[in-house]
């Protein structure tokens, strides 16, 4: 895992005491408030319904037990004992006190994290696949190349002013664990062979996004060498920051500009600022990656046991369910399900975290992920190991054998905390998840990703969902949008609506049903997006409102 | 009627205008009639309140203070989801009427 | 000769350059381009900078606007003048708050001239923000990655 050096360390404090000076003005009255938000929100601190809310970054979804331990700390001294973990890999804290936030921002920068870059109209904290460094299927761990980009990225001079927000992610292996077409840019690590054994460098995508106008973001480089990596993304930027729009809010993201442009010309433009880039010379040196990779080697595995004993049928069904093969065969990655059912999909207690950061130290290497489907993960676990550490999840309410099932719900914070919100979102997830545990019926149905948000916005990703549902406001009460067969892997599709919305009760019934109409219609080994894919809307239509 | 809302400037604390300053509970909020634009610049200026704002609200019969609108009324109380970290409030049929 | 629309010297708070201060008309980068005896411009948030690549020998004085300062094109403007070599002075004027300047030093700003006069001491701060900076940008500075592997 990347330690910070001294270096590092020094900036996070520049901009905690830069932030304390901030608030301090402020609170002062030499700042007001529209002066304060854009500085508030690039260090994570928003207004929302009860409170100010904190984001903190967590890099790549990594991080270790102590860095877990401070947020369970922050939780109980600052908030009300919990945080919610989001699509985006961070954490948020829901009721913040402005003059507490340097506080926690110091206490943050202790353990080597921060809120920098979390909110605001600047690179975002840049996104991952959660199993990176643990997947059998990565070309090379992405997460070297995602540091790279923190570093870049952080503070950046020319880019903290952009058009809007601006969200990347880096992948390394042909499935997509982390929506990368769904971000503005999305990356893939790839190696293409050459005489020694294979070149590495970087795909870019550019002008994904969801919101109200989802785009999938087209391939815009098939192969960047890695010597210019920072300098493809720097031209990438610039042409978006002097040319992306800035007359209307709604149409200032960068899928806006390569939709209008197209991609060919956006492309055109890039490349010809990167041939200048290259001449001015913005990328760091190229020891620099290697050192940095450095930090991400292989902890020391070893060898052991390939199989678990199956005679307890709920860790069977764990294990099969919430496991996920690793590099090395005598490992595997456990997801902690955040989605017991009827619970609030992404949130945890300090006491669940504690949990958590002390099996990550006794079972993975000391190191945790944070997954975009708000769940945890320990990436490197013995097999050996896995009855102990289940067992000691279960006891804490953290072993859901439900990833990726229609338990396994995205669901935003909705109008219970966000104040952009048209509808609530998590009665919705905690309803349904009760309602399919309960009939037994979330085994039958299998691989069904269902994704909730409270607004157009899009945070709880529904467009990418098998089943998404999006709340709306119809004249001052919630109803809810219905929309099938979106997905936010490699297989990446946008969901479509499938007619007139519903109230909270008549929503839970409609996902009922057209779960109803996949299990009728599945052929042998079909997901239901496949069966979506393959009979179409219709008799998902006919079933809701025939 | 017509009250006024905001978040304390310090703690973020979802307040009420009681006519004399900021309360925590809804049921104290006033009537500011015309008045509304004149108090919001006065105390938004002194950074006792941040952001506020004024809204549409009705007394029912027990004299609760209800918000026309929902997202007022979730700020009133708290996330629906967790009750237990509820505002502190007398009246105890709060939740009946908030969603 | 076109409008002067630029500032004056007296209105420049903060200056990094030794050289004499530009006094004299700043005119718009259609004129610039039209003229062929102006040394001082201004470019707005949507004026593209590389139309004055060709006049930046006879240049003293390029001011950038910021009607807003949550408007950015004018970083990426300043980091194109100073890529293509131009040294004279480099001006930010309009909705320049204390919060901003280290960037737009970075980005190549020389001299500030804010609508509304800064705090000194806030500004000296600000200016003083950044020890050290990960990236390369039009200051030259030497970046973190740089130190770490300097032989
Ligand atoms: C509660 C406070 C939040 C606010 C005010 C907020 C605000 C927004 C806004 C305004 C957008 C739309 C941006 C655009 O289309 O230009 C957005 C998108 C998004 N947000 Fe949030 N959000 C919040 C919480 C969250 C949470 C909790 C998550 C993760 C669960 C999240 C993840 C995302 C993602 C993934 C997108 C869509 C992807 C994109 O197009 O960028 N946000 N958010
Ligand atoms: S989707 Fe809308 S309601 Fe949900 S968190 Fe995002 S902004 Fe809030």
């Amino acid at each position: 895992m990347y330690k910070y050096d001294l270096y590092d360390q020094a900036m996070v404090d520049a901009r905690v005491a830069e932030f304390r000076d901030q608030a301090r003005r402020r609170l002062e009255g030499k700042l007001t408030e529209d002066q304060f938000k854009p500085l508030r929100l690039m260090n994570g601190l928003y207004l929302q319904l009860h409170a100010y809310m904190l984001r903190v970054a967590i890099p790549y979804g990594t991080l270790d037990s102590r860095q877990l331990e401070m947020l369970a700390d922050i939780a109980e001294r600052y908030d009300r004992g919990y945080g919610h973990f989001t699509t985006r890999q961070n954490i948020q804290y829901n009721w913040i006190r402005l003059e507490d936030a340097a506080d926690i921002l110091a206490d943050l920068a202790k353990v080597e994290m921060h809120a920098i870059q979390t909110s605001g109209n600047c690179i975002r904290n840049i996104s991952s696949d959660h199993f990176a460094g643990a997947a059998a299927d990565e070309v090379v761990d992405p997460r070297p190349y995602a540091e790279l980009m923190r570093q870049w990225s952080s503070f950046h001079p020319e880019f903290t002013y952009l058009p809007r927000k601006f969200k990347i992610a880096v992948i390394a292996s042909d499935k997509d664990r982390a929506a990368m077409r769904l971000h503005d840019i999305g990356v893939r690590i790839v190696k293409r062979a050459n005489d020694s054994g294979g070149e590495v460098g970087a795909q870019f995508y550019a002008g994904g996004g969801m919101g109200r106008t989802p785009m999938i973001a087209p391939l815009i480089r098939d192969f960047v060498p890695i010597e210019h990596f920072i300098t493809y993304a720097e031209a990438c930027l610039r042409v978006y920051n002097r040319y992306g729009r800035r007359d209307n809010k709604y149409k200032a993201r960068i899928k806006i500009l390569v939709h209008e442009l197209g991609a060919a010309e956006y492309t055109r433009q890039v490349e010809e600022e990167f041939a200048h880039l290259l001449s001015v010379g913005v990328e760091p040196p190229r020891e620099e990656l290697a050192r940095i990779a450095a930090h991400f080697a292989d902890p020391a595995f070893i060898d052991g046991p390939k199989t678990v004993d199956r005679s307890d049928p709920d860790f069977a069904l764990w294990v099969d369910r919430n496991t996920h093969r690793h590099k090395h065969d005598a490992y595997v990655s456990a997801v902690i399900s955040l989605k017991p059912a009827g619970g609030i999909p992404g949130d945890a207690t300090a006491e669940q975290m504690r949990v958590v950061a002390r099996l990550a130290k006794q079972y993975s290497f000391d190191e945790l992920r944070v997954m975009h489907t708000q769940n945890l993960l320990l990436p490197h676990v013995r097999i050996a190991d896995l009855h102990a550490v289940w067992s000691a999840l279960d006891a804490a309410g953290l072993a859901a054998p439900n990833m990726d099932t229609i338990e396994d719900i995205i669901a935003c914070p909705g109008l219970d905390y966000c104040s952009l919100a048209n509808a609530r979102s998590i009665p919705l997830a905690q309803r349904i998840s009760e309602r399919f545990a309960e009939t037994g019926r979330t085994e039958v149905v299998g691989e069904l990703k269902l994704k909730i948000s409270g607004c157009i916005n899009a945070c709880g990703h529904h467009h990418a969902g098998h089943i998404g549902i999006l709340g709306v406001d119809k004249k001052g009460v919630e109803n809810y949008q219905l929309s099938l067969g979106g997905s936010e892997a490699e297989d990446v599709s946008l969901a479509k609506i499938t007619g007139p919305g519903f109230d909270e009760d008549g929503v839970i019934a409609a996902v009922e049903k057209v779960t109803d109409v996949y299990l009728a219609s599945r052929a042998e080994g079909e997901r239901f997006l496949d069966t979506y894919r393959r009979i179409g809307m219709e008799p998902f239509k006919e079933a809701l409102y025939g | 009627m017509k009250i006024l809302t905001g978040n304390d400037l310090r703690s973020g604390a979802v307040v009420w205008w009681n006519g004399s300053g900021w309360s925590l509970f809804v049921d104290d909020a006033v009537d500011v009639g015309e008045d509304a634009a004149e108090i919001l610049a006065r105390e938004e200026a002194a950074r006792r309140v941040n952001v506020p704002y004024a809204i549409e609200a009705s007394i029912d019969a027990d004299g609760h203070v209800r918000p026309a609108h929902i997202k007022d009324r979730v700020r009133a109380l708290g996330p629906t989801v967790r009750r237990d970290l509820a505002v502190p409030t007398a009246d105890k049929t709060g939740w009946d009427w908030v969603i | 000769m076109a409008e002067d629309i630029g500032t004056s010297p007296d209105e420049v708070q903060f200056r990094f350059r030794e050289d004499e201060i530009v006094d004299h008309g700043t005119v718009t980068v259609d004129a610039c381009c039209d003229q062929t005896n102006a040394t001082a411009v201004r470019i707005e948030p949507g004026d593209d900078a590389r139309l004055l690549l060709p006049f930046l020998d006879r240049l003293a004085l390029v001011e950038i606007n910021f009607p807003a300062f949550n408007d950015g094109r004018g970083y990426s403007a300043a980091r194109i003048l100073r890529e293509a070599g131009y040294t004279g002075e480099l001006r930010a004027v309009g909705d320049v708050g204390v919060d901003q300047l280290s960037h737009m030093r970075r980005c190549g700003f020389d001299s500030f001239a804010p609508d509304k006069r800064l705090d000194e001491e806030d500004a000296a701060r600000a200016f003083a923000t950044w020890a050290n900076v990960y990236q390369r940008a039009a200051d030259a500075r030497r970046t973190i990655a740089d130190k770490r592997h300097e032989a």
